[in-house]
């Protein structure tokens, strides 16, 4: 018999384990919010504490300075939007925030193209390269909704500025025995000799099922959850490349500027080995439930195992 | 009738605007007309308005200014001298390699520059941050903004206005420098706010205009009167001129962001006495 999968969306994460934090007295929490609380879950945060949860109605770069303002006084807080919405206020990021180091947390929802139906304009492909373009911030994709709230937690207890970017479909909770989630740190989901695969969110999981497909076929992968985008864990990459020989870069975003990008720049000064990239083509997306979009995209196991294929021919070469 | 106290305000107006000619020339970049038509409304504020105290710049308990036009750094340098926040010798290190003086605002350089702007439109938005958060506390503290009236072209200002409104934050103070000329032409030419009282007024704030931002003793009334609105925000126009107290500079759009020459600095000392 097989065990019924537990499925949960990362952005459910949010709400609860703000007011859980606030109720904790190990933070002074101030909550923002520009019309999508219900979505982003951090309305929840505001049935219990009214006085601390503010809207500022659509209007994200009032939302992203005045947060910057609550932060300048000491107050931890978290902004929270649309992934593309708060795109909209990238200068107010850049000066409010990122420039003066100020605490606060962006956690966006709906990112990547697992959005789905609402298309194109509502699915951030780009959000991690904006993101990890600030200095100062510290970006964050968790894989399930266990490791995004312990991803939240650590972000509340960290000082500076935060992005972690939460998704909208229900998927396959993968840390049941809770969470293993370190700041800046990979986590080895699977030990393999002979590739290794990086992947963050959604991506994770899909890794995790292209490295069963490819045991059968007698390679052996490791799969390294890079949930922390920056500071990226070059460490654990470094000893990937020397221990395996090769990489496969797997993730929700546009490949030319996400994950596989800083990954492959990383590697180029420590151990360059040879690599492929799974992520979005240099197109946007389009309509359709989230698991036909990210199939549109080549963002299944099936692609991950392919390109596991592709990058262990250019190693034996 | 002048009385000793506006005699010891305008002496340090005077101090102030040498100050600022001699930052932009030394530096050879910088703003001097914005940074001169708003020297009598920060004098005033920091002189008898702003609770603050230049021995405890991390004061918890005191008002914030927030400078909103943070390229008017000139200007605000020049205060943070004249009130004890640093030596008046640090002023010639403006925009050098390795200054706390950066061109722009940045939150901290030095203590007593509480917000990091540079980019128009955001101080409003930080300012009802900060209010918003001191009202969480039980703290009856003010915020102050000095804005531009090229800046109300920026469409986050308007986001801020409502949003001040909507909440009824009373002890937020937007100071509006009309000084009628942007970076390429005057405001009126560019995109003009007018008519700008109307506007504050339509979003809900209480409204003082058409004061006379160069009078020491309106500046102070109007400041006065703005601390002590309740239940909305207020926002005081100053009616300014842009380059004031400098003949070839007063309301010349080539002073928005350019130094003066050799020449010009000479005879723009000769006109400020110190």
């Amino acid at each position: 018999m097989t065990a019924v999968q537990t499925t949960a969306a990362t952005r459910d994460a949010l709400g609860p384990t703000l007011v859980r934090l606030q109720q904790s007295g190990a933070v002074d929490l101030v909550v923002v919010d520009a019309d999508l609380g219900k979505s982003t879950t951090s309305r929840k945060f505001k049935d219990v504490y009214p006085e601390r949860f503010f809207t500022f109605g659509v209007a994200e770069q009032n939302m992203i300075s005045a947060a910057g303002g609550f932060a300048s006084l000491g107050y931890t807080v978290f902004a929270s939007s649309f992934a593309v919405f708060v795109e909209h206020a990238f200068d107010q990021l850049r000066m409010s925030i990122a420039q003066p180091r100020l605490n606060v947390k962006v956690v966006a929802s709906h990112g990547g193209v697992s959005t789905g139906e609402d298309g194109a304009s509502a699915q951030s492909i780009e959000d991690i390269a904006l993101f990890s373009s600030l200095p100062t911030f510290k970006v964050g994709v968790p894989a399930d909704v266990v490791e995004a709230e312990a991803m939240i937690e650590a972000a509340a207890k960290d000082s500076g500025p935060w992005y972690i970017r939460t998704g909208r479909p229900k998927i396959p909770v993968l840390y049941t025995d809770g969470p293993r989630y370190q700041i800046g740190k990979a986590d080895t989901l699977r030990e393999g000799g002979d590739l290794t695969i990086v992947a963050c969110g959604l991506l994770v999981e899909r890794a995790l099922r292209a490295a069963d497909v490819l045991a059968a076929e007698g390679v052996s992968a490791r799969v390294l959850n890079m949930a922390t985008i920056r500071p990226l864990d070059v460490d654990a990459l470094e000893a990937a490349a020397r221990e395996t020989g090769a990489i496969v870069v797997a993730e929700e975003h546009l490949v030319h500027t996400g994950l596989g990008a800083m990954v492959a720049q990383a590697l180029a000064t420590r151990h360059p080995v040879p690599m492929e990239f799974v992520g979005i083509p240099d197109r946007y997306g389009e309509s359709g439930t989230w698991d036909q979009v990210l199939e549109i995209m080549g963002l299944t196991s099936q692609g991950v195992a392919d390109a596991a294929r592709k990058v262990m021919a250019r190693k034996r070469r | 009738m002048v009385t000793v106290a506006q005699t010891d305000l305008q002496s340090r107006t005077r101090r102030i605007r040498r100050h600022i000619v001699n930052m932009v020339y030394g530096a050879k970049s910088g703003h001097i007309g914005g940074s001169m038509s708003s020297t009598e409304i920060l004098t005033v504020l920091y002189d008898r308005i702003l609770k603050h105290d230049p021995a405890n710049p991390a004061w918890a308990e005191r008002d914030r200014f927030i400078m909103s036009k943070g390229h008017c750094t000139p200007l605000q340098y020049a205060i943070l001298a004249e009130f004890g926040y640093i030596p008046v010798e640090e002023l010639s290190t403006f925009r050098q390699k390795g200054s706390r003086l950066q061109g722009h605002s940045v939150l901290g350089k030095p203590a007593g520059v509480e917000n990091s702007a540079g980019s128009l439109g955001m101080g409003l938005s930080f300012g009802l941050g900060i209010r918003l958060g001191m009202r969480l506390r039980g703290q009856e503290n003010h915020v102050y903004v000095l804005m531009g009236d090229g800046e109300q072209q920026e469409g986050q200002v308007w986001e801020a206005a409502m949003a001040a409104a909507h909440h009824h934050v009373d002890h937020l103070v937007a100071l509006i420098d009309r000084n009628g000329i942007q970076n390429d032409d005057f405001t009126k030419n560019t995109m003009d706010s007018a008519p700008l009282e109307d506007k504050y007024r339509a979003f809900g704030w209480d409204v003082r205009t058409d004061v006379d931002g160069h009078d020491l003793a309106a500046v102070e009334a109007a400041l006065t009167w703005a601390r002590d609105v309740r239940g909305k925000p207020a926002c005081v126009i100053f009616n300014t001129t842009k380059g004031k107290g400098v003949s070839f500079m007063e309301n010349n759009p080539n002073f928005h962001g350019a130094p003066p020459t050799d020449e010009e600095y000479v005879r723009a000392m000769e006109e400020l006495p110190a």
